[in-house]
């Protein structure tokens, strides 16, 4: 009887008349690949992260320094700070925008110039998230050059020299544009897959809408808004992560200087690693950054299921 | 009633016709949109601008203006001293294996976990989940060791096997729930009609996915392509570096005119604008298929 159940509870495959098991050579060569590259290494650098080593020579052994260090080292906290301001570039404003401006895409000009004008309008807006991060970067670095860049020349025209800046160069201002770039380059983002999400929307229910009377504020909250909330979810996921990550903005424009006015968690750990030899500091501010990444990931899910849970 | 009244309405303003009627305030959107558009294009406008300049005439007259006359200094010089053809090929040759192979590693791994339900299948899919999560500063130092004990460091090697993996491991994420809801009645056929497991991917399983499949392909390749982090920590030498490698390398170099790197950056950007141009409907399929990266 009871044999019978285990039975019972035995998965099958999909594919009638083959065990599960006959599928466990196509699992192998993806499964070690992914052993090799990524879960030994984050397991090694977990342990790195206790340990004191300047890559060559012995590794040393040093249990929780470098963690206590971690909790009270000022510059690992400045950098997080820094990263909720990357939030705001990458998430927060992108979002907004993006709501708006496909909203408009696909309400307005979609409907009254035609589906031509909106995706040209929509591939503009996308055209720098194709471009590799480190190329887009070096434009917009070039566009804030001290000396000779367009921003600084642009003012000069228009006879505000007195507003020109070193902008990424100095403490004050070096932040604010890092953020202005990061706006440029993820604002595509957020605008294609909410105008996906937009295209389920029954046109009626705008048609509805405007029957009784409503503006376009009001269709924008009561129809637009509601209807795209899974996509709305899924960007603020997956740049949030992203903006987390930040690196190549960093290292390429301002080294995370001047002083620490734009360090951020990883550019910091990469410093750690291959400037100063701290292998072991900066595999902790790697893992410290990779468990604040899972646990967000997690919450945030938590949500997501919550909300379409809530929806249905 | 509802229906009536909706024919009512179809009646009194046809589609095509409320086409034509544009309030002011569906000029001023557009009108609004397109300035967006402008601000959108301007720093790449400003850069084609000044990539055909010279540098006296850059220096005379700034990067706002038209130049003078077209010179090809700038794009010559970063094409022979980067060696471009190179560097293209270096990138072309990562991202083209990267993107062939992770697809086929993807493709194994879903069928297994979404089709065959390998046991286990959950805790493999929750480590999968794991691997694309972490943010590559912490694989960095343990890949540069091993990478470095096995002999592949300042390689394209080491680049197409970490990123085949790392691909592989969002292929595998979004491809298996795909397989999890692969049509049963299919399969049962396949059975019926005498196929293996091996012929049932070939035959059918493989025809059926192909468009996810041909998205992730486009998708492997740009963003193998875009990479920076891993390779630059890895890719030493000026014989192996990539394309966004080059430029970077370039830029470090504080003392390049304006015009110089001007051209070179839209010589850069040039190999992703065309791709963009020929993929655009795969890319925007992507973008929502595949909107957990």
């Amino acid at each position: 009887m009871s044999l019978n159940k285990d039975h019972g509870a035995f998965v099958h495959s999909r594919l009638p008349g083959s065990r599960p098991s006959r599928f466990v050579p196509y699992l192998l060569p993806g499964l070690i690949g992914i052993f090799a590259i990524v879960i030994v290494p984050i397991g090694w650098n977990v342990y790195l992260s206790f340990t004191r080593w300047r890559g060559v020579g012995p590794t040393r052994w040093i249990g929780g320094k470098n963690w206590r260090r971690l909790m009270s080292d000022k510059t690992f906290w400045v950098s997080f700070s820094h990263s909720l301001w990357i939030i705001v570039a990458i998430v927060v404003i992108p979002t907004i925008l993006g709501l708006l401006i496909s909203s408009a895409l696909t309400d307005v000009i979609q409907k009254k110039f035609g589906p031509r004008t909106s995706s040209s309008l929509r591939a503009l807006y996308y055209l720098p998230q194709v471009l590799p991060v480190a190329v887009a970067t070096i434009i917009m670095g070039w566009i804030f050059r001290p000396e000779d860049g367009a921003v600084n020349d642009l003012l000069a025209k228009v006879g505000l020299s007195s507003l020109q800046q070193n902008w990424l160069g100095s403490a004050k201002t070096a932040l604010p544009v890092l953020m202005i770039i990061l706006i440029w380059i993820q604002l595509g983002y957020p605008i294609v897959i909410f105008m996906s999400g937009l295209q389920r929307v029954d046109p009626e229910l705008y048609e509805a809408a405007s029957l009784d009377g409503a503006n376009w504020w009001q269709k924008f909250r009561v129809v637009t808004l509601p209807s795209i909330v899974p996509e709305l979810l899924v960007v603020v996921l997956t740049s949030t992560i992203g903006a987390l990550k930040t690196f190549a903005p960093v290292f390429l424009l301002t080294k995370g200087g001047p002083g620490t006015s734009t360090m951020v968690p990883s550019y910091y750990s990469y410093n750690q690693f291959f400037q100063i030899q701290q292998v072991g500091y900066g595999a902790a501010i790697s893992t410290a950054l990779t468990v604040v990444i899972i646990i967000f990931s997690i919450a945030f899910t938590a949500i997501q299921k919550h909300v379409e849970k809530h929806m249905d | 009633m509802s229906s009536q009244m909706s024919e009512q309405i179809a009646d009194t303003a046809p589609f095509g016709h409320a086409k034509h009627i544009r309030s002011w305030g569906n000029w001023t959107a557009l009108v609004l949109l397109v300035l967006g558009a402008v601000v959108m294009l301007f720093p790449l406008v400003i850069l084609a601008l000044n990539a055909f300049k010279t540098t006296e005439d850059y220096n005379m007259t700034g990067p706002l203006s038209f130049p003078a006359h077209m010179s090809l200094e700038g794009v010559i010089s970063f094409w022979n001293t980067t060696d471009f053809p190179m560097k293209f090929a270096n990138s072309l040759l990562i991202s083209l294996v990267v993107s062939v192979v992770g697809v086929l590693l993807s493709v194994l791994n879903s069928f297994a976990l979404g089709i065959g339900r390998v046991k286990g299948n959950t805790v493999i899919l929750l480590f999968i989940m794991l691997a694309n999560m972490v943010p590559q500063e912490a694989l960095l130092y343990p890949l540069y060791i091993m990478f470095k004990a096995i002999g592949l460091y300042n390689t394209q090697w080491s680049m197409i096997i970490i990123f085949t993996i790392i691909q592989s491991a969002y292929g595998t994420y979004l491809l298996s729930a795909v397989y999890g809801t692969f049509p049963q009645a299919i399969l049962e056929a396949s059975t019926v009609d005498g196929a293996s497991r091996w012929q049932t991917l070939l035959r059918i399983v493989l025809p059926i996915s192909w468009p996810t499949i041909s998205v992730l392909f486009v998708f492997f390749f740009i963003w193998t392509w875009n990479e920076y982090m891993i390779p630059m920590a890895f890719l030493m030498s000026d014989s192996v570096q990539t394309v966004p490698l080059a430029l970077a390398t370039m830029q470090g170099q504080h003392t390049m005119a304006a015009t110089d790197l001007a051209a070179a950056a839209l010589l850069s950007i040039i190999p992703t604008i065309v791709f963009f141009v020929f993929f655009q409907r795969k890319l925007s399929q992507g973008i929502v298929a595949g909107s957990v990266k």
